[in-house]
């Protein structure tokens, strides 16, 4: 169980390293549900970023590795969809609930 | 040298008449039997009726099918018109029932969308930047 968490946690980490990968994240925000085409679109006309579609599919592929990123299909088209809950295994980790009521003054 | 035709695929010659014709508002410019049951069939836009015309060309051959399919599935159009304003051409087309695969997105000075012409391609329309 700790080993697989582990092994989620590279994935996710790893994929959220990489600016690229962070803006592709940023534009399925503003609207999940896109095709590779526009994802490249975006990419090059909103951002500037010189990519050539095979490198925009080998992020996506490493996003959807981590759970950021699903497919769906469509009939003939592919969609792809951002899926937020991977997110939570940072907070979870790190963030601890604040259960220690208000501060008392010590005695 | 000019470019006077280009061609898209299609499925099926009689409705993509229909779809080019009712739906996008195309005008039929030539339509001439070729073999059996093929049509030499080009449509041109209406306020360019000397413009450059589009081939709607049977989808017959084999590879035709493995190279579209490659396409549709990651959203690549096949062909690109201009229109005045792609939002409201967006809201006229949807209502007639068009799936778009890319609602209209606007980057910079140029917005686009695309949609299924229902006879196996994708299309984009996009304004001109001014």
């Amino acid at each position: 169980m700790v080993a697989y968490c582990g092994a989620v946690a590279d994935d996710l980490f790893k994929a959220l390293a990489d600016p690229t990968r962070r803006t592709i994240l940023d534009e399925l925000t503003e609207k999940s549900g896109q095709t590779l085409f526009e994802i490249c679109s975006r990419l090059s006309m909103k951002h500037q970023l010189g990519i050539s579609r095979q490198a925009v599919s080998q992020h996506l592929a490493l996003l959807e590795a981590a759970g950021l990123v699903e497919t769906r299909r469509e009939g003939r088209y592919k969609f792809h969809e951002l899926n937020t809950a991977p997110l939570r295994q940072i907070a979870e980790r790190w963030l601890v609930a604040d259960t220690s009521g208000p501060e008392k003054g010590t005695p | 040298m000019k470019i006077h035709l280009t061609s898209v695929f299609v499925d099926d010659q009689a409705k993509a008449e229909r779809f080019y014709t009712e739906v996008l508002g195309f005008v039929k410019k030539h339509d001439v039997p070729v073999g059996e049951k093929d049509r030499w069939l080009t449509v041109v836009s209406p306020d360019e009726p000397d413009g450059t015309e589009l081939l709607l060309e049977p989808a017959g051959h084999p590879a035709v099918k493995t190279f579209r399919d490659a396409l549709v599935e990651e959203g690549i159009p096949l062909a690109q018109f201009a229109v005045d304003d792609v939002k409201a051409e967006y809201r006229r087309l949807h209502g007639l029932g068009v799936r778009f695969t890319q609602e209209p997105l606007e980057m910079g000075p140029v917005t686009t969308a695309v949609f299924d012409d229902s006879c196996g391609n994708l299309i984009q329309i996009a304004t001109k930047p001014r």
